[in-house]
């Protein structure tokens, strides 16, 4: 890809100065080297260093970059910015108050997650060397522990935009099986317990919108679906 | 400005793999901490580490520490320090098996064990063959490993100041640390932080290079707070350049590639290293794979229509392999440099990685000093660990896995000492002196007014370009010299730095001109260092200084065999001895000797 100027659309608000958002248009030129959106990101920053948004590690692993594109939830760093429509419109997460431009607050979406006692919990005490966990078991996390938190599943989440305050939203779900799923966590009842609930857990409605959006391939509506079976198990 | 005051019994800053780890040191001795960090924990640059954590478990081929601390010693190019590097290797095993213990998913044997991979330099029976002593969670290690000790913090009620950046480090007139002071991004307001103890736990710098594996909060905050403030840093002409960034692109490809069986190939598609590295091949230490990749490049065996990189092979391993052992890094090949290894080669060229320098501390985390004729005079309340730290484990050249080791075993020991200082009352509550907060304040007034001044973003490129091209892979004598003139002509631009967006919220032009203060004292660091160091060592290899009879490998230990202090008020240049002497009576030194792989 060589140069190339593209047009953005782009929500701005910044509550020092602006009474309200507004979309804002914009065009820069990329060069051939400028292949995902974050580099582009960049490049607007260059033009207009005001426009604020979160990023850093620029390889889809730290989670920081996560934001609606054409509006569907993504990470910049991650999506190749000649694969989109112009203009490419981009908004803040959804479902989360905007701190400014593409900044959310996160409190709320990092509030459930630690609801559900993210943490291994083995009361025996340590032993000398690694407890042992077959192959087997240790595949079992697979698919659960590669989460990077950047919401773009929970805020993809109708469930989650009516009760984010009561709905743990498939982030924190897919950590609690995480947990669930592991042979060195001995807290399955508790963990189950702290789930039984309306909210927290069944309102999930098979959406699906996470699957979709995860930025690394992950499912957190299987993950959901197993520990509804093990609630049903547990309760016959 | 109305500036907020805050009092706890110890500060971290930072909160990757050493910061949190200190935090739990911390936290569960019931010690009132506050933890700085200016990205969420779980976003900090540990969680991009790949390949694995350095521990002679001995899980799958036979292992011990003292195996470990040659390799260490000897990938260190004699620099580091025996005691740091005993205590680190005897250390692996325990805090490796902690991090079990807090559930860290490591992947795992037949037996059920933790899952051990071959590394570049790490050998058994002092050199003789590659052995696996690289615990690894698949290639997502430090992502296991950073949300394993995040999770543990949660459980430890461990109190955090979630994109809070620190400004300037607080020091009395005796040169006491008491604190930092540290903007909120959000509100922008500017606090102090009055502490006991401060720990830096801040990363390195790598984004001081053009090209480099580094995230962009790399800017080495906490070496340049300390650097500002009069404390001196050590061997920071040593740089690591990590063999297999992917090209263009720079993001990393870890060695666990090779480690797992792949190879590098120049045009011919031949095997280089087997001319380099004759016994270890494409698993000899970093330093000499980055210099033979780039000497087949300078030769004009590179790949590519620029003949600008080399290609790092796995087709030959089974996908199934590929998919177990390397899923993160088929991810990373296939969305930035276009191929799928299954089926075709990745390729790589050296890329900037690692800051084996830093704030000079020992191996109980306690910042050192000359001072009053003791060259390891420990700051009254200062402590660092990890990349910000220099203990110094790498000495001119890390070994691979020896970093997520390093903030493992330092942010452990910097925790247990100021638990320790704390609990015996040598840790006082010093008074603020009235200016304390000054310093900062004066630096965002100046942003904050500047007309006419430099643009950040092209003040930033100016450096990263200077670095790349004048304190690469290969230095040269007169790049070395010219290079000193201009960073220090860059280093004069970023004092008059000036931002469009003059917003309190979460003002991130404000951050990023913050951070160049700190980006260039670590260039200053960088380049003037290298230029006086008249030698090759480890990562640092100049022209003037080839191989001969007399100074195999070009390095030359009547002369050099020391580390450099660089002051950043004057630029000075001190030097202070390497400690040969293990920390154990009854462990031999490991003699100094000519390196091969």
């Amino acid at each position: 890809m060589s140069k190339r100027t593209v047009q953005f659309k782009i929500y701005r608000y910044d509550p020092d100065k602006d009474e309200k958002p507004y979309m804002q248009d914009i065009s820069v030129e990329l060069e051939a080297s400028d292949k995902k959106l974050l580099d582009a990101l960049v490049r607007l920053k260059v033009k207009d260093d005001s426009l604020s948004f979160r990023r850093s590690c620029r390889e889809g692993v730290c989670g920081s970059d996560a934001m609606n594109i054409n509006g569907k939830n993504g990470l910049a760093c991650l999506t190749e910015v000649d694969s989109l429509p112009q203009p490419i419109t981009l908004r803040p997460l959804p479902g989360l108050p905007v701190v400014r431009d593409l900044i959310v607050d996160m409190t709320q979406f990092f509030k459930q997650y630690h609801s559900i006692k993210p943490y291994l919990i083995n009361n025996d005490p340590p032993p000398e060397r690694e407890r042992l966990q077959t192959p087997e078991d240790r595949e079992e996390l697979n698919g659960l522990y590669e989460c990077i938190l950047c919401a773009c599943c929970s805020t993809s989440c109708p469930s989650f935009w009516w009760n984010p305050d009561k709905f743990v939203g498939p982030a924190g779900l897919l950590a609690a099986y995480r947990f669930i799923a592991d042979t060195r966590d001995q807290a399955t009842n508790d963990r189950l317990d702290n789930l039984e609930d309306p909210y927290r857990l069944f309102r999930c409605h098979t959406i699906m919108n996470c699957v979709d959006v995860c930025p690394k391939s992950l499912n957190p509506t299987r993950a959901i679906g197993k520990i509804k079976d093990m609630m049903l198990r547990r309760a016959v | 400005m109305k500036v907020a005051k805050r009092t706890f019994d110890a500060v971290i800053v930072g909160a990757g793999g050493a910061g949190l780890r200190a935090a739990l040191q911390l936290s569960e001795a019931g010690m009132k901490t506050a933890v700085l960090t200016k990205v969420f924990p779980t976003r900090s640059h540990t969680v991009a580490a790949q390949g694995g954590v350095a521990a002679s478990l001995g899980n799958s081929t036979e292992d011990n520490w003292h195996w470990h601390m040659y390799d260490t010693v000897k990938g260190s190019d004699w620099l580091g320090d025996q005691d740091a590097i005993e205590f680190m290797c005897r250390k692996a095993n325990e805090v490796v098996v902690e991090l079990e213990h807090y559930g860290m998913p490591f992947d795992r044997t037949d037996d059920g064990k933790i899952y051990q991979r071959p590394f570049g330099g790490h050998s058994m029976n002092y050199g003789q063959a590659p052995v696996m002593r690289s615990c690894a969670a698949a290639d997502r290690t430090g992502h296991a490993m950073l949300h394993a000790l995040y999770q543990r913090n949660v459980r430890a009620n461990t109190q955090f100041f979630v994109e809070w950046m620190a400004l300037d480090l607080i020091r009395n007139s005796d040169g006491d640390v008491l604190g930092v002071t540290a903007l909120e991004m959000e509100t922008g307001e500017i606090s102090i932080f009055h502490s006991r103890a401060t720990i830096f736990a801040t990363g390195g710098a790598g984004r001081i290079y053009y090209s480099s594996t580094n995230a962009f909060i790399n800017t080495g905050d906490g070496v340049g707070m300390a650097a500002r403030s009069g404390i001196p840093l050590e061997d920071m002409e040593f740089w690591q350049f990590h063999p297999t960034g992917v090209a263009g692109a720079g993001v990393l490809i870890t060695e666990g590639v090779r480690g797992e069986g792949g190879i590098l190939r120049n045009d011919a598609g031949e095997r280089f290293m087997e001319r380099y590295a004759p016994n270890l091949k494409d698993l000899a230490s970093r330093d000499v794979v980055s210099r033979a990749m780039t000497t087949e490049i300078n030769e004009g065996r590179g790949c590519g229509p620029d003949k600008d990189h080399v290609l790092l092979d796995i087709t030959h391993l089974s996908p199934e392999t590929i998919l177990k052992r390397l899923p993160g890094i088929r991810e990373i090949s296939i969305q930035f440099a276009g191929v799928d290894p299954i089926k075709a080669p990745i390729p790589v060229v050296p890329t900037c990685h690692y800051q084996m320098g830093g704030i000079p501390t020992n191996y109980r985390g306690q910042v050192v000093i000359p001072k009053d004729g003791d060259v390891n005079s420990a700051v009254v309340g200062f402590y660092a660990a990890g990349e910000c730290a220099c203990a110094s484990v790498h000495g001119a050249n890390r070994l691979g896995t020896n970093s997520l080791l390093d903030l493992l075993v330092f942010g452990k020991s910097a925790g247990e000492t100021v638990v320790e200082d704390f609990r015996t009352g040598a840790l006082a509550l010093k008074p603020l002196p009235e200016d304390a907060a000054d310093v900062s304040l004066a630096r965002i007034a100046r942003l904050e007014g500047q007309k006419d001044g430099e643009n950040v973003h092209e003040v930033r490129l100016d450096m990263q370009r200077t670095m790349q091209k004048h304190a690469g892979v290969f230095r040269f004598d007169n790049l070395l010299k010219e290079g000193a003139e201009l960073i220090k002509g860059v280093a004069a631009r970023a004092a008059s730095t000036e931002i469009g967006d003059k917003s309190q919220v979460w003002n991130t032009a404000r951050v990023e001109a913050l951070e160049l203060d700190n980006l260039i004292e670590v260039a200053k660091a960088t380049m003037i260092s290298a230029e006086a160091r008249k030698e090759s060592r480890g990562a640092h290899v100049r022209d003037d200084a080839p191989d001969t009879p007399e100074h195999p490998n070009g390095r030359n230990d009547e002369e050099w065999l020391k580390h450099t202090l660089w002051y950043s008020a004057d630029n000075r240049l001190e030097y202070k001895p390497v400690n040969l002497k293990p920390l154990s009576p009854n462990v031999e030194p490991i003699a100094l000797a000519k390196r091969t792989y």
